[in-house]
């Protein structure tokens, strides 16, 4: 207590900040380093063994690195994952872009719109997964009766063919995502100086210019965002996977997580789902990497 | 008719095609869950079912291998604690980051964020084994001890809101000789009430709307989570969707309920999270 009273000498005042700042921050930093930074090296280091949790881990060396970079079926995750950014990502930026543009202005009831075109983003993905799976349902799903009834559409077994599998889970998560895309680029559009809107209508610019050169550079940074996110979610899906489609049919909708998942806790492989999830690590750093090079370079808005 | 109320109408339209979007699934998921088995695979397909059949809701409820109330309960479980201790713990971590100088405090704060970058699947099985070593495999613990003692999302988000509030707030307080934990708890966090129910949302829904970590961790059925045992409606009627559509809008009920309870907060979330990037 005497601290207190000598607190203008500042030393002690110092000290004892400092002791209530580690004490404030203890246990989020135990927290951390028990859960984030002990795993993240011990699974560097079990990605080195063979170890099936029933047995003691035997060192292989990059024996799992070396299998991986053959197997067929990683491959094949990897590839599907690249597939799912390029239908995904063009998608539901589109649309969700084109939403905001929708939105972006006064607009009666503007607010239930928004609200409502929200409703997907907070329904658990397990229903609606579930809710999917029944409307794609091949003999008695709505969706093929209504194309067979509107346009003679046959019957497509929208996630039980592997041409479509993909395809038809990346249109449920464009309905389920879009509402959550469309605020940021709402936010980003309504965060634009209306200054230079008075600006360009002085100058007599068409609405198509003004979209071309100033709305879209000035809500790039969204759109980076955007982008980056659905690259790094694509690696990470798994419960749609799950529920929809178990990868199936055949490989067509494997994941890297989803296999990753299969490896360590179907076949009990931990070392060798360890080298996948540091292989994983890479590519995620290196497109986070990337795309904050590019965004930085390109991406010049203060002018 | 004027250029400008063509204009409108198209707006109009637009709006409302895609409302209709939204909605029709949302719409197939109910009519579905009040059919007669029969008349959820006849053809064609009727939209309002000729016999609404409640007896469904009362059928998925009961009929999985643990009520539906009970899974409801088992989420709170787990989600109730890991929400609040994670804000407690976070903001006091937010509080020491933006207001009081230590050593290293932004180095520390740095791991925080770098951590936020890192992909789950790094964690995954470190984690698991940890905690099946520590005989917690099959309880609720792997699912809250990972969030409750703060997470860099909350810690930083609370930063940045402390970060904005006037020095002068508590230099009073401290002339006083004012402890920091009262500072912290009567001055800073009545005054960002807004931030703490956004990021309890937040952390209430993901934790509610989990998949994988129950999958993962959770192996009794006595123990299913809402989501969980959803997702074995599946496995145990694999046809009947009618109980399986029940099911979901039960699970939704919450979700929904809360969303339009907490809608301003939910909103100011996501200009939070486009922040971040």
């Amino acid at each position: 207590m005497k601290n207190k009273k000598n607190s203008r000498q500042g030393l002690t005042l110092k000290q004892k900040e400092a002791v209530t700042g580690y004490i404030f921050i203890a246990l989020p930093l135990v927290s951390l380093i028990i859960m984030m930074y002990y795993p993240i090296i011990r699974s560097f280091f079990i990605s080195f063994f063979d170890w099936n949790l029933l047995q003691e881990p035997t060192f292989t060396g990059i024996e799992n690195y070396k299998t991986l970079f053959h197997d067929e079926v990683f491959r094949t995750s990897l590839v599907n994952t690249i597939k799912w950014v390029l239908i995904y990502v063009p998608m539901s930026v589109v649309s969700s872009f084109l939403l905001a543009l929708l939105l972006d202005r006064k607009l009666k009831g503007a607010g239930f719109f928004r609200t409502l075109y929200y409703l997907p983003v907070v329904c658990p993905i397990v229903v609606v997964a579930l809710l999917f799976v029944w409307i794609y349902n091949t003999d008695y799903g709505i969706l093929n009766f209504l194309l067979k009834n509107l346009f003679g559409i046959e019957p497509v077994g929208w996630i039980t063919d592997s041409r479509f599998s993909l395809f038809s889970i990346a249109v449920m998560s464009v309905w389920k995502w879009a509402g959550y895309n469309m605020l940021i680029f709402l936010s980003a559009l309504q965060g634009i100086d209306e200054n230079l809107y008075e600006a360009a209508a002085i100058d007599g610019i068409t609405p198509w210019t003004k979209l071309i050169k100033i709305k879209i550079p000035l809500v790039m940074p969204s759109i980076y965002f955007v982008m980056l996110t659905a690259v790094i979610d694509a690696f990470q899906m798994f419960t749609e996977i799950f529920i929809m489609t178990k990868g199936g049919p055949g490989y067509s909708t494997y994941t890297v997580s989803y296999y990753l998942w299969s490896n360590a806790f179907e076949y009990s492989k931990m070392g060798y789902a360890c080298a996948m999830a540091a292989v994983m690590f890479v590519i995620i750093m290196t497109v986070t990497l990337v795309q904050n090079r590019i965004m930085n370079k390109k991406v010049q808005y203060d002018a | 008719m004027s250029k400008k109320k063509m204009k409108a109408l198209f707006v109009y339209m637009g709006v409302g095609i895609v409302a209709i979007l939204v909605i029709l699934p949302f719409a197939w998921m109910l009519v579905s869950a009040f059919k007669s088995q029969r008349e959820l695979f006849a053809y064609p397909p009727t939209f309002f079912p000729t016999e609404w059949k409640i007896e469904n809701f009362i059928e998925a409820a009961s009929r999985g291998s643990i009520s539906f109330w009970q899974m409801f309960l088992n989420t709170m479980k787990i989600a109730v604690p890991s929400t609040v201790f994670n804000i407690i713990f976070s903001s006091l971590a937010g509080y020491a980051f933006a207001r009081l100088r230590f050593p290293f405090r932004d180095t520390i704060f740095m791991c925080f964020i770098a951590a936020m970058m890192v992909p789950f699947a790094i964690t995954l099985i470190p984690r698991f084994l940890l905690f099946k070593d520590l005989g917690f495999y099959d309880t609720y613990v792997p699912l809250i001890i990972p969030i409750m003692f703060g997470t860099p999302f909350s810690i930083f988000l609370t930063r940045q809101f402390f970060m904005t509030l006037p020095k002068e707030l508590e230099e009073a307080a401290i002339v006083d000789g004012c402890s920091h934990v009262r500072i912290w708890a009567q001055i800073f966090m009545p005054l960002c009430k807004p931030i703490i129910a956004t990021l309890s949302v937040f952390q209430f829904q993901s934790s509610y709307n989990d998949f994988m970590g129950p999958v993962i961790y959770i192996a009794s059925d006595v123990k299913f989570t809402v989501q969980m045992g959803l997702s074995s409606f599946r496995n145990s009627f694999t046809s009947r969707y009618d109980l399986i559509m029940a099911g979901s809008i039960l699970a939704l009920i919450p979700v929904v309920i809360l969303f339009i309870c907490c809608q301003k907060y939910i909103v100011r979330g996501i200009a939070m999270s486009g922040l971040k990037g």
